[in-house]
């Protein structure tokens, strides 16, 4: 584990993690109603366990580098994206972020299917944040990079799960994120759209996009990152450049 | 000059939040255009479909008003244009407890993207009261027609008809916030809610004359009801064709004004953990 001292965030860095620690308190069994609460908390039930997802993660990423993070179901992968995303408020330490950060919706995720295609472009643009006139800005490019254009004025439930992937792509890709968070979602969509949402990322890149993808695959971390950081159990098995630590998790998964 | 565009872009430190509730304050007002987006797929949605999706808004009071009439009519025979006193009831009545249902519904379907992207949570609860104000005006339609009907005359106190509206929705919405800050973790909140309803509809003088309820626990019955009041300033004001008492107009601001604080402290507090749950 890697124990670097970290001050603040310098112009180097795009996103800094200081001892950072995520418990989620789990009940003993899972309580998911009020009776069931009620019932419980008059026979003194309600124990809880706490579930370390993060321990102590200390990260920086750079500005304008593609990171990977890698691990097993359960290593905390998806927590990390959360706190620094800001979805999640880490239990303890300390997140730092610069720049609005864009988290890949997944496919249709903010959809409503009775809505058209140009209704559920504003609706999902401003879920991301964006205000009605921004959203006008780009439509036509939305449009274009989507290739549905034909069909924009049908209720998005009349779309193919390969159509609606292409507008919510379209819609996420229309603005140059600062910095970019990706969950394994590239693989959906033909070769050829996946190979027009690559292109759009590389150009994000060379413009400045910090990016942060996580995968199962130690090929595609190998493959499209410079550093990368393997997590287990919530805690940091290693950080460094993405060939060895891909190399790392191959020999010790057997893989 | 990479510094200076570094300067200008913002910086989230989990360290150096303000306090939730002014966050999310300032957080609604940049999201503003999601709240309308929101209102409009609610509203779309609804309308959309069907030939009757707006005539439905009008004819659901209309036909329950109807019922209520035709039974009450003789139980509640004192009261005068009884059908008028009804639909006034049921306006104010459906919109608070619509609005509030809504609330719950909405944060519940928001729950899916609050787990993977950083939103207002609160979009969603402020979006509900929207369609619901849209809802509430539609509604008056009917309301209008059955006065003309029969001959009971809109007066110029139905000018106090937009602060009654500001006043409800500040009440509903708090209501909303308390009821779906819990809910996220006790989906089961909602169906012990729809009760609640249902006995708090038949304690109110939505179709049971205030005269009523009055002699009730020597008044208290009302005097503990906050929707009373606010039944109240919108029957003198439209039904009875005077204005309100301003202590009256006085006492239904105070209750809805905090009932509001007490949903937005509540739900922004409560907000943070919503993530936590899995």
């Amino acid at each position: 584990m890697s124990k670097q001292k970290i001050n603040n965030l310098n112009d180097n860095f795009d996103i800094v993690l200081e001892n950072v620690t995520v418990s989620y308190q789990l009940p003993d069994e899972q309580v998911r109603t009020f009776k069931e609460y009620a019932i419980n908390f008059i026979q003194g039930k309600n124990k809880k366990r706490s579930f370390l997802a993060l321990d102590h993660i200390n990260l920086k990423i750079k500005a304008g580098e593609i990171f990977g993070v890698i691990g097993r179901n359960g290593a905390g992968k998806s927590t990390l994206l959360k706190v620094i995303s800001r979805v999640l408020i880490p239990t303890k330490g300390r997140v730092v972020t610069r720049g609005r950060v864009y988290p890949m919706l997944q496919v249709g995720a903010g959809f409503h299917p009775e809505l058209t295609g140009r209704e559920n472009v504003f609706l999902n643009g401003t879920l991301l944040g964006h205000t009605r006139i921004e959203i006008e800005e780009k439509y036509q490019d939305i449009i274009e990079f989507s290739e549905i254009a034909d069909f924009i004025n049908a209720p998005v439930r009349t779309y193919s799960t390969g159509m609606q992937a292409r507008l919510g792509f379209a819609v996420a890709f229309a603005w140059q994120p600062e910095v970019l968070i990706l969950d394994e979602v590239l693989s959906v969509g033909d070769v050829a759209f996946q190979q027009k949402c690559r292109i759009r990322m590389q150009e994000y890149r060379e413009n400045g996009t910090t990016t942060v993808l996580v995968s199962h695959s130690p090929v595609l971390i190998a493959s499209l990152c410079e550093r990368a950081l393997w997590l287990d159990k919530g805690k940091i098995v290693a950080l460094g450049e993405s060939d060895k630590v891909t190399q790392g998790y191959k020999t010790k998964m057997g893989v | 000059m990479e510094n200076k565009q570094n300067n200008q872009k913002e910086i989230y430190d989990s360290s150096k939040r303000g306090h939730p509730a002014w966050e999310e304050f300032t957080g609604v007002l940049r999201y503003r255009d999601l709240v309308f987006q929101l209102i409009r797929r609610d509203l779309v949605s609804r309308y959309k479909r069907s030939v009757l999706g707006v005539a439905w808004t009008m004819l659901n009071p209309l036909g329950t008003m109807l019922i209520l009439t035709i039974v009450f009519s003789r139980v509640f025979g004192r009261v005068e244009s009884y059908p008028v006193f009804v639909l006034t009831g049921l306006i104010v009545w459906n919109f608070f407890s619509q609005t509030t249902q809504h609330c719950m519904s909405s944060t519940l379907w928001g729950s899916g993207l609050f787990k993977k992207i950083y939103l207002p949570r609160t979009s969603f609860i402020i979006s509900s009261i929207g369609t619901g104000i849209v809802n509430f005006i539609i509604s008056l339609v009917p309301l209008l027609v059955i006065m003309l009907f029969t001959g009971a005359p809109v007066q110029l106190s139905a000018i106090m008809l937009p602060v009654i509206l500001l006043l409800l929705s500040l009440f509903s919405l708090g209501v909303g916030l308390l009821l779906s800050a819990y809910s996220v973790f006790f989906p089961d909140i909602a169906e012990i809610y729809t009760i609640i309803l249902m006995a708090w509809m038949y304690l109110s003088p939505v179709i049971v004359p205030e005269e009523t309820l009055a002699s009730i626990l020597n008044g208290w019955l009302l005097k503990i009801n906050p929707l009373f009041y606010l039944i109240k300033l919108f029957r003198m004001a439209i039904y009875d064709g005077v204005f309100p008492p301003i202590s009256l107009l006085l006492t239904a601001t105070g209750i809805s004004f905090a009932m509001f604080m007490i949903g937005w402290l509540v739900f922004t507090n409560k907000s943070d953990e919503f993530a936590y749950y899995v």
